[in-house]
């Protein structure tokens, strides 16, 4: 029988050597030669050329490597026997003990720690938001940040220009960007997977380069200062710990109406749609209006983090609501896993305190954050706690 | 006023011309929105810079003028394919069967990537092309031209026929269609995909390096994070005139860069980036699929 020509080819040892890893860590090196000089290239050259052939290696025995290990696994679980408490207890232990760790945080923590964690607990929000559109509906929304600008701005403006509370603005802010949300939402729901992705950035970019000429209104570049922080019967939520509270309160009520919603008939009919609309449609979901409904409901909980946020900060600017902020709250629900509700919220806290914990090489995270996404898709493109059975066809 | 909008517009709009050819080349055929296609066009800028820096130091510039922005221009094209095709293999051929999410954030993470890079090895600062030309030009009904303007337009019109040439004519052009048309029948007629697809990166980014180059040249400034914003907007081009579709790619760079350089003359130059935007999405409202695209069935 004749061999396939793929691999005669593959044999070749033209082909042997341009997969070589001295011809890789050659190739790789030479691309980067003309922004780094010569001496980095050659560094690069020998890290590359070690790391290629380490992989070559690892990979060679990769399939060794695994039967050694479950081998192992049978050889442990074979002899010693650990009786595990049973599984709902020690959920309950778990969640137990992760509550108390969460809610005493201002007794033990730094200020600097409870700073992150309240950050973290603002992009919780806004990425389940976002995970309700992406994750749970299958809509690419590139412009995600507009809203949470809209959020923002809109109860800095309320606050600085009118004077109404928190209390006041927080419904209108809200009601606001829901209704942005519907206006974004007609004409973009017309259109298909990259077409949709495309006018949302455009959207984000539109509110941005608004907010950042309409000086007359928003100020600009220089932001609005002076938002006054919350108040609850009178008293003035402004220390940190304070605000822990305050933000662990409207995370837990964002989780649990989205889980709430997720489980319900809606929720199963995004699902529907995000696993094949045609199919959805055919059983007489209305598609458009439940496309509208989570583009709705996402851009609510932006809206409501984008309140928080300004309230938090106390100041708001278009800098705070670029593109690299929406894809960085793309990253969030792509890490934890779409449609995962825990994941997206391991994926926000994740990428809020990785840049911290990185400061010290602050200037390769984001060389970190574009090699990281990469390698993650290539690798574990469901993320951490990846949703079971998500195809994402369109 | 009017002649002079329609020469800046015509400049403009064939560098994005260039630029969205490569954004719907690889969508004809992977259906990716290549987020670091703007990447390479800042790339090729850079090496421009760079490199004719190198020129100028070894002396090659005051030698010979000519041979110093020959050789610039034929290794900052080669590197910059060098890089399309290699983001191709590292990035996006593993995934070529993933989800059609993956791919999509797999290039945004390129592209944080490159920018990134470039900016640590750089500095953040503006980067100054050197002047060569002066501001030599020549008047034109009222307008004034400069032979830059003329280098770009007259480039970019030669380039565009020529790779509509290339798609039509040649082999390789007849598989890339081919290929974008259906992937498993063109692989079952003995077309190598991996070849084909290679093949559009190579293209693709040699264009975009040529629009970068010529930019760099026509502002005199390159900055690291110009790819973003040329990208996305050679991207809205190639939306706008249906993407996928070459010679839509053409007319919608042309008429983006039109647009863009009339609004902002006649309106307000302050939204000079948003104007882009509100276009596509006016045009998308009313034709979802582009100027040029083919609504396509969806199969069930």
């Amino acid at each position: 029988m004749k061999k396939a020509p793929i691999h005669r080819f593959a044999d070749s040892p033209i082909h042997r050597f341009t997969h070589s890893p001295i011809f890789i860590a050659l190739w790789l090196a030479l691309l980067f030669l003309p922004f780094k000089g010569l001496e980095a290239a050659g560094v690069l050259f020998i890290v590359l050329f070690a790391a290629v052939s380490l992989l070559r290696v690892f990979k060679n025995y990769a399939g060794k490597i695994k039967g050694l290990l479950s081998s192992l696994k049978k050889f442990i679980s074979g002899r010693i026997r650990i009786k595990l408490p049973e599984s709902k207890t020690r959920s309950i232990a778990l969640t137990l003990l992760m509550s108390v760790v969460v809610m005493a945080l201002p007794f033990y923590g730094h200020d600097y720690l409870i700073d992150i964690a309240v950050l973290s607990g603002i992009y919780i929000i806004l990425a389940q938001g976002l995970n309700i559109v992406v994750g749970f509906t299958g809509l690419l929304n590139l412009g995600f940040v507009a809203f949470y600008a809209i959020g923002a701005y809109s109860y800095a403006l309320l606050n600085t220009k009118l004077g109404i509370g928190f209390w006041a603005s927080l419904p209108l802010s809200v009601m606001l960007v829901t209704l942005s949300g519907f206006i974004l939402a007609i004409p973009a729901l017309r259109l298909k997977g990259d077409y949709l992705a495309i006018v949302t950035l455009g959207f984000g970019e539109i509110v941005r380069l608004v907010l950042n000429n309409w000086d007359s209104f928003t100020k600009g570049p220089n932001g609005i200062g002076g938002i006054e922080p919350p108040h609850i019967f009178g008293m003035q939520i402004s220390r940190l710990g304070q605000f822990y509270y305050f933000i662990i309160i409207f995370v837990l009520l964002a989780v649990f109406i989205i889980r709430r919603v997720a489980a319900s008939r809606i929720g199963r009919a995004w699902i529907a749609i995000r696993e094949d609309e045609i199919a959805s449609s055919s059983i007489g979901i209305n598609t458009t209006a439940y496309k509208l409904y989570s583009f709705a409901f996402g851009a609510f909980w932006a809206g409501l983090a984008g309140v928080l946020f300004a309230a938090k900060m106390q100041f708001v600017s278009p800098e705070s609501f670029t593109f690299m902020e929406s894809v960085l709250i793309l990253c969030m629900v792509i890490l934890g896993g779409l449609g995962s509700i825990p994941g997206v919220i391991l994926g926000a806290i994740i990428l809020v305190m990785l840049p911290e914990m990185l400061r010290e090489v602050q200037l390769y995270r984001m060389l970190a954050l574009g090699s990281g996404l990469v390698m993650l898709m290539i690798f574990r493109p469901q993320g951490l706690m990846g949703g079971k059975g998500v195809s994402f066809r369109s | 006023m009017f002649t002079q909008q329609l020469i800046n517009g015509l400049t403009l709009g064939g560098v994005y011309a260039l630029i969205a050819l490569g954004y719907t080349m690889v969508y004809g055929i992977l259906e990716l929105i290549n987020f670091a296609h703007g990447e390479i066009y800042m790339l090729g800028a850079y090496l421009g810079i760079i490199f004719l820096g190198f020129f100028t130091a070894i002396g090659l510039t005051s030698y010979s003028l000519p041979l110093a922005l020959i050789l610039t221009f034929v290794l900052s094209v080669i590197f910059c394919s060098a890089y399309g095709f290699t983001i191709e293999r590292i990035a996006y051929r593993p995934l070529r069967n993933a989800p059609r999410l993956s791919p999509l954030i797999s290039a945004i993470g390129v592209s944080i990537f490159l920018q990134n890079y470039v900016m640590l090895t750089q500095g953040a600062t503006d980067k100054i092309f050197p002047n060569l030309f002066e501001k030599a030009g020549m008047e034109f009904i009222g307008a004034r031209v400069t032979y830059t303007q003329i280098f770009i337009m007259a480039a970019s019109a030669v380039l565009m026929l020529s790779l509509n040439l290339f798609i039509t004519k040649t082999r390789m052009g007849k598989a890339m269609r081919a290929v974008a048309q259906d992937k498993v029948m063109a692989s079952l007629v003995g077309i190598n995909i991996n070849t084909v697809i290679s093949a559009t990166f190579i293209i693709g980014s040699g264009l975009a390096a040529v629009a970068g180059l010529m930019v760099a040249a026509y502002y005199g400034l390159v900055n690291y994070s110009i790819g973003y914003i040329a990208g996305i907007k050679a991207f809205t081009a190639a939306v706008l005139g249906g993407i996928g579709s070459i010679p839509g790619a053409m007319f919608g760079g042309i008429l983006l860069g039109l647009i863009e350089s009339f609004s902002a003359a006649y309106i307000s130059s302050e939204y000079k980036d948003a104007y882009a935007f509100i276009i596509l999405i006016i045009i998308l409202f009313i034709k979802p699929s582009g100027l040029f695209g083919k609504t396509q069935e969806e199969k069930v």
